[in-house]
């Protein structure tokens, strides 16, 4: 686990957290621009120094102000990704991972030939780093963080700086890292895109901070988090786990909660096979009744547990199905319509065609890669 | 050789006093740039001050001041001279650091100037690699700070070629010692018939001088393509 406290003040700006997350996993500091988020990373790193603060990792304490204790940041293993990548320009690409590896010697369990084959850096090695384009450049990054053999992989808004086509070139192997290597990961966005694809916490910060955490699930039900991306990306996500595949309709079944059945457009998936889908709360339709003769290939009975003001015109309905939540965007005059109340029994509509693209991603690392020892190991 | 004899021996000479001065001010003038750029304490300006003094006394003040403190009855002379034996007045070694006193703040610039442009963001980089406070001087700081390192070098050397004043106060006009190219064109000047010598002389310095400075430039030039610049 990952215990964070810190206070700072630098100026007109204040910090103040204080939040805990399971390890392995990925958290994502997410919030907006100045909030914070680099800020916190930086004191998890040691390369800026809480003026009041407690950080713990897995029962090492790597600061404690009140007791004196300050690990200076070479000995706290933190692997950091910087957002401008921050490769030493005076070595090549195999210099820079060198220089990671020659420093963690006695300690390695990934080793220079798995970084190299995990990213894809055999091409490269003998490049300098001012030939590399920035998705290149952000993999040797996350290489050579990898290669201190860290207890943590910070990530300072590692995609920021690329394009949407650069973002994606870097995305699948940091989802690989995440499920093969199983390394804790803290990763600061601003994306929700990056939250959904990556990761299995969410901490949100507003102002120097934290004003909600948890896990993902959990989160993407939170009145906070709307606020912050929007009313259109709000919906429910939803981990589930691969089914089987209905061949007359083409759609895969996804068992979510403890008996609840989504079908979703995806081929060619193992049964098993950890899968997570966004439900954008816009796309879903709310009924009393069973439904029937519709064209929707959802419909997934359950019971109303909650409902929030949204804008003015409508209200968030949260509708428990077998043990997963669904929010839907409805009217207050639906709200009224259908007496909605808690414990309500509903029927949640979601269209199979609304579930596709981004809303999948792969669920928590549920095996580590073989060379992985108990320096890295998943607790669950 | 269209050099004579004595022209050759204080081409040597010079080329000798030049070394010597460069390789005794290269790390003190490394240290000085780091602390004045990176270290903030009270008397930073004064050290400043005190590090770009020669550029603006005249050279015989650094001579005479170096005669007061290195002389034999000198404070430090006569310490140097009690522990170690070293003499330095009207000495190639008491040339050479006449030389060295007078290029030294040529040296610290260029090195600050390129200190101040190394990226913190790489050192801490390296710190979170694991390399502390040595170990990223020398893997990060110093192969960062090399276009001005050579810049600073080859500048300070060209320099401690032509360095006149500063020598003739304090280590003399001695044929073979400390008689180094200026100081062979100033005798020549001064003898009747020497006007040929001091012409030769006078462009061999100019060729040196601009060599130099050629060799400078070519050399940070690769220096910063190495670095991606």
């Amino acid at each position: 686990m990952l215990a964070v406290a810190a206070a700072a003040k630098r100026g007109a700006f204040a910090l103040d957290v204080r939040f805990h997350l399971p390890t392995p996993g990925v958290a994502a500091l997410f919030g907006r621009s100045g909030c914070g988020k680099s800020t916190v990373v930086n004191a998890i790193a040691g390369l800026l120094k809480p003026d009041v603060g407690r950080i713990e990792h897995d029962g090492t304490v790597l600061l404690d102000t009140r007791r004196q204790i300050d690990v200076p940041p070479e000995e706290r293993r933190m692997g950091y990704v910087f957002q401008d990548a921050r490769l030493f320009p005076h070595l090549s690409v195999a210099g820079n991972l060198r220089y990671a590896e020659r420093r963690a010697a006695g300690r390695p369990y990934v080793s220079l030939d798995t970084v190299t084959g995990l990213l894809d850096l055999g091409a490269l090695m003998d490049r300098r780093t001012h030939q590399l384009s920035g998705g290149e450049r952000q993999r040797v990054a996350i290489g050579r963080a990898l290669l201190t053999q860290p207890r943590l992989l910070l990530l300072d808004e590692p995609l920021a700086a690329l394009d949407g086509a650069r973002r994606e070139e870097v995305l699948p192997y940091l989802e690989s890292l995440r499920d093969r290597l199983a390394v804790p990961m803290v990763y600061v966005t601003h994306d929700f895109d990056e939250v959904l694809r990556l990761a299995t916490h969410i901490v949100l910060m507003e102002s120097g901070t934290v004003i909600a955490h948890g896990e993902v699930a959990e989160m993407s039900l939170d009145p906070h988090l709307r606020s912050l991306i929007g009313p259109d990306q709000v919906g429910a996500i939803i981990d589930g786990a691969v089914a089987g595949f209905d061949s007359a309709s083409g759609l895969t079944k996804v068992r979510v909660g403890r008996d609840g059945e989504l079908r979703v457009q995806a081929k060619d998936l193992a049964v098993g096979t950890p899968l997570r889908v966004q439900i954008l709360a816009r796309d879903v339709i709310v009924s009393t009744q069973i439904p029937e003769r519709l064209s929707v290939r959802n419909c997934l009975a359950g019971f109303v547990t909650g409902i929030q003001d949204d804008d003015p015109g409508s209200d968030l309905i949260t509708i428990d199905i077998g043990g997963a939540a669904i929010m839907a965007r409805i009217t207050k005059a639906a709200t009224r319509e259908l007496s909605l109340a808690p414990k309500t029994k509903a029927w949640a509509l979601v269209k199979s065609v609304s579930l596709r693209g981004h809303s999948f991603a792969v669920r928590t690392p549920a095996v580590a890669a073989p060379t992985a020892t108990s320096a890295a190991s998943p607790g669950a | 050789m269209w050099l004579t004899a004595d022209e050759s021996e204080a081409l040597r000479l010079s080329l000798s006093i030049a070394t010597r001065s460069v390789a005794l001010n290269l790390p003190a003038a490394i240290l000085i740039a780091w602390i004045l750029t990176r270290v903030r304490f009270v008397g930073r300006t004064l050290l400043d001050a005190v590090v770009h003094l020669p550029l603006v006394l005249p050279p015989v003040v650094v001579g005479y001041a170096l005669l007061v403190l290195f002389g034999t009855r000198g404070f430090l002379g006569s310490w140097l001279q009690k522990i170690f034996g070293i003499e330095l007045v009207f000495t190639t070694n008491g040339a050479a650091l006449a030389t060295a006193v007078m290029s030294f703040p040529l040296m610290v610039r260029a090195m600050r100037i390129s200190l101040e442009n190394v990226d913190r963001g790489l050192e801490d980089a390296a710190r979170t690699l694991g390399a502390r406070a040595a170990d990223r001087f020398a893997t990060v700081t110093l192969p960062l700070m090399l276009p001005g390192i050579i810049a600073g070098v080859i500048t300070a050397f060209s320099a401690a070629l032509g360095e006149f004043g500063a020598v003739i106060t304090f280590a003399s006009n001695i044929p073979g010692e400390t008689r180094t190219l200026p100081l062979a064109l100033y005798t020549a000047l001064q003898s009747p018939g020497g006007e040929h010598a001091a012409a030769r002389l006078a462009g061999l310095s100019l060729g040196l001088g601009l060599g130099g400075l050629l060799l400078s430039e070519w050399f940070s030039r690769r220096a910063r393509r190495m670095l991606g610049r």
